[in-house]
């Protein structure tokens, strides 16, 4: 940031009505956040950005601005992960120029000095914007991961045979992660049967057949056999329309036939008690 | 180059690799294997990989190789102790190894061959 005797000028009128200014800034701010944040702490972050904006300002202290725009990032990625709208966020800094304009007014001989300082706080303001939005972008990407651990369970059904309940539509990533999940679960459990249900996958297409065929190959390559349960009667039609062949992997209607054929597989029975 | 060691336990010849194989070292264990299974008279063959990091698809083929060089002596090959991505390379190689069976880890290869014959 290029320090000239405007911003000089303009430093100084900042520091001399300081009080009034920051008291009115406050006010418009605490205005717009709707009581999310109390009066105190938005007071506390204006004093705070106010005494780092006039160290910036003089132009003595060359890390000030560098500060500057971290404190603006930290501010903007609190306000973001506490749900404010992009608006709120950046009006917080933008209220200052208000404020300011209200104080200098008409005066002519600031007018000048007031558009350089209107264009720096539009600058941080900017910044303030793109720190939001990354951090929302950010929020999503783990929104996403959490989203999809959750959606990806291995769980024991028996000694030896463990259950791979997919729900939701099985995509290229998902389908991914369901293998590896499913072959680390097959090492460390040792099991040697497992059962892929997909009762919650709402359309079993080319591709969607083409990753189960992919997980049950690789589970055989550990010697486990996986048997694909949860076949809706829609399901099955599309299957079978789409010409897709599951081969010699067993595939049944209900997690119950499954769990009963893998018990079979593995030597054990169920019987009445 | 040092040689896979092949050991023989009772009709059962164990192969063990413990090292991320060549194009090289893996034909000279075909050929040994083959030796082998000539004068031993082995019924079954276990091949243990759980040190093996690292496959790529003249690997993977060749591990078909040795199940069907092992059936013309009328010995099954077991692959052992798979690492879950070796399992997943092999996969999108399109290497499903149909010539030979898998068990997860040797006690259950051996099982597998006890219980076939």
């Amino acid at each position: 940031m290029e320090v000239d005797n405007t911003q000089g000028r303009m430093a100084t009128y900042l520091a001399d009505h300081r009080e009034k200014i920051a008291d009115r800034w406050c006010d418009l701010v605490v205005g717009t956040v709707r009581g999310r944040i109390s009066a105190v702490e938005v007071r506390r972050e204006i004093d705070d950005f106010y005494a780092l904006l006039l160290r910036a300002m003089s132009g003595a202290d060359e890390q000030a601005f560098g500060e500057l725009r971290a404190t603006l990032e930290e501010l903007s990625r609190s306000r973001a992960r506490n749900g404010f709208t992009p608006s709120e966020t950046a009006l917080g800094i933008l209220s200052l120029k208000d404020a300011l304009h209200e104080l200098v007014g008409e005066s002519a001989e600031l007018v000048g000095e007031y558009l350089t300082f209107s264009r720096m706080i539009d600058d941080l303001a900017l910044h303030t914007f793109e720190t939001y939005s990354a951090t929302r972008e950010q929020i999503i990407a783990e929104q996403t991961t959490a989203v999809l651990e959750l959606s990806t369970p291995v769980v024991r059904l028996w000694d030896g045979i463990i259950g791979v309940p997919l729900v939701g539509t099985l995509d290229s990533a998902r389908a991914q992660l369901v293998m590896e999940k499913l072959l680390d679960a097959l090492v460390s459990s040792g099991a040697s049967q497992a059962v892929i249900d997909i009762t919650g996958v709402p359309t079993v297409d080319t591709e969607v057949a083409q990753h189960l065929l992919k997980t049950v190959g690789a589970a055989r390559l550990l010697g486990a056999e996986c048997t694909i349960s949860g076949i809706r009667p829609q399901v099955a039609q599309t299957i079978v329309a789409l010409g897709i062949e599951f081969g010699d992997i067993a595939t049944k209607a209900t997690l119950a036939d499954a769990l009963e054929h893998s018990l079979r597989r593995a030597g054990l029975k169920i019987g009445p008690a | 180059m040092e040689r896979v060691p092949i050991i023989k336990i009772g009709s059962t010849l164990f192969v063990s690799i413990q090292v991320d194989l060549d194009d090289e070292g893996i034909m000279r264990l075909q050929e040994d294997l083959a030796d082998t299974l000539t004068t031993s008279r082995a019924r079954g063959v276990i091949i243990d990989i759980t040190a093996v990091e690292i496959v790529d698809s003249f690997i993977g083929r060749m591990l078909n190789t040795i199940g069907s060089i092992s059936r013309l002596f009328d010995a099954e090959t077991i692959i052992v102790g798979m690492r879950p991505a070796v399992a997943i390379t092999l996969t999108e190689l399109g290497l499903s190894l149909r010539g030979v069976r898998t068990a997860l880890n040797a006690e259950k290869g051996l099982e597998l061959l006890n219980g076939t014959r």
